[in-house]
């Protein structure tokens, strides 16, 4: 028998294949479920008539994404248009590689997962911004602009709430940090230190472009911003980054604040995809609830609220640390 | 003081939101799978206006070719004439012809709907109530003259249906 301890790459490479599977699937599951979920909010079937109840409707999607030409516009920076969807996509799949799914379900034990995760998700506003500025199109520039001040103004209070948590645990290991939150939920960060877990959510939803803050794509001004050009996959891969995005966000999430894999009773990687897939719903279901917000709104609620709030909350935590020893 | 007091305010009215589309979400759905299942409401539906027919002769309109309907047609969409029965020889005086009688019932009841704006006036000018609306929702034609309907025929067909 191979111990996998023994032959950290091997396990790397198969994790990594692990996971495009992963994100794959996942998309097909996260499209079904926005479209079943916008629909039954407006009291609509969603797909219905593709498959069972639409379960096939995500499958023939892709399909046609797939089967779609690829248009590349005449007065576009060739190399740096195509360059972009895949910039979105590729890193992607490497933020899956130190979190902790289970036990013994992870692709790498680093002692700074927590650092590795947000170092790489910064890619991806690096590829937006390459796509709306390679696309030479107004839309797409401007969505582009958008992409970059909301990424660079939310990642400060994330950045902050995870630090409370790095600060409250004393470890950036994904591993360590689950580890030390126990069982059950009065054990968890997000029940200790509720604030850091709110701001760190609506921080998320900034980060990854969702409604209510969704305005690099807002269609009614900008037609789809930053990838107003992109056809077929091209469009695919941007779509597909972003469901990854967000289901590496909400791993984070539960991991940091929801005690990762472990729960009540039989701790494993149930816990975690439960938890994983209850944020992905709330978050979900605050697209069709909430409108989108003007962008003055949005930044103001993040300089004037988000960082304030994030600033004093650490400072909050650190005196409450220092204090109980 | 007051910009956290709103501030708080605006997150509840967020929580009041969620609460609202959650509420939708597990409520049953209103959708009417259409070709395999029809809305239940069709009575109520008002398309374009049809002849009502006699109590005791379903196929004979109660009209009386009054025309009052097509002369207050805002559209002049509707056209009607009485029936006009031939000349009677018995009838003629002083070797003049007799003139053809003009019956109380119409002989052509056309309706233009594509000129029609369902504003239903010839519904409440009729004064032998006529006139109502149907509930047609299946009216769909190929070409623009097939949308002229022939209301006397119509209602002789329904009468033959048995409706």
């Amino acid at each position: 028998m191979i111990n996998p301890e023994y032959y950290p790459l091997v396990r790397m490479v198969i994790f990594l294949v692990a996971m495009m599977a992963f994100v794959g699937l996942n998309a097909l599951v996260l499209v079904y479920a926005e479209r079943k979920i916008a629909g039954h909010v407006q009291r609509r079937p969603g797909p219905f008539h593709v498959g069972w109840h639409g379960l096939l409707q995500p499958l023939a999607d892709a399909g046609k994404l797939m089967a779609k030409q690829l248009l590349t516009p005449w007065s576009s920076d060739k190399l740096l248009f195509w360059a972009a969807p895949l910039l979105s996509f590729l890193p992607v799949i490497l933020l899956f590689l130190p979190i902790p799914f289970g036990e013994t379900l992870y692709g790498l034990n680093v002692n700074l997962g927590v650092v590795l995760i947000l170092a790489f998700s910064g890619l991806n506003v690096l590829a937006l911004c390459l796509a709306g500025w390679a696309s030479n199109n107004k839309y797409g520039l401007l969505g582009a602009a958008r992409a970059v001040a909301q990424s660079v103004a939310y990642e400060i209070p994330l950045l902050i709430s995870v630090l409370t948590v790095a600060l409250m645990s004393g470890s950036l290991d994904l591993h360590a940090i689950t580890v030390q939150q126990g069982a059950w939920p009065w054990q968890w960060y997000g029940v200790l230190n509720p604030l850091a877990f709110f701001i760190y959510f609506i921080s998320i939803l900034g980060e990854t472009n969702r409604a209510p803050f969704d305005l690099p794509e807002g269609e009614s001004e900008l037609t789809a911003g930053f990838h107003t050009e992109y056809s077929g996959m091209g469009f695919g891969m941007f779509f597909l980054s972003e469901y990854a995005n967000m289901v590496v966000v909400c791993c984070v999430a539960s991991i940091l604040f929801l005690g990762g894999y472990q729960g009540p009773i039989e701790s494993g990687w149930w816990w975690f995809l439960l938890k994983v897939y209850a944020l992905l719903f709330i978050i979900i279901w605050m697209r069709w609830t909430f409108p989108r917000v003007r962008f003055d709104q949005l930044l103001n609620i993040n300089w004037r609220w988000l960082t304030p709030l994030a600033l004093l909350n650490l400072v909050g935590t650190v005196i409450v640390l220092r204090l109980a020893g | 003081m007051t910009s956290i007091k709103n501030a708080l305010a605006g997150l509840w009215s967020l929580v009041v939101g969620m609460g609202i589309t959650g509420k939708y979400f597990t409520a049953p759905l209103v959708t009417v799978f259409y070709p395999r299942q029809e809305a239940e409401n069709i009575e109520t539906y008002r398309g374009h206006v049809e002849l009502v027919g006699k109590e005791d002769e379903a196929g004979v309109p109660l009209c009386i070719a009054c025309g009052q309907c097509a002369r207050q047609c805002p559209s002049q969409c509707i056209t009607v004439s009485a029936k006009v029965a031939p000349a009677d020889p018995a009838e003629s005086k002083d070797g003049k012809p007799a003139k053809p009688k003009r019956l109380k019932t119409p002989g052509v009841f056309q309706l233009d709907y594509n000129l029609c704006s369902l504003c239903g006036q010839c519904v409440q000018v009729c004064p032998v109530d006529s006139l109502r609306y149907s509930n047609n929702v299946y009216f769909a034609v190929f070409t623009r003259q097939e949308t002229n309907i022939d209301l006397l025929e119509r209602l002789e067909r329904q009468a033959k249906e048995g409706k």
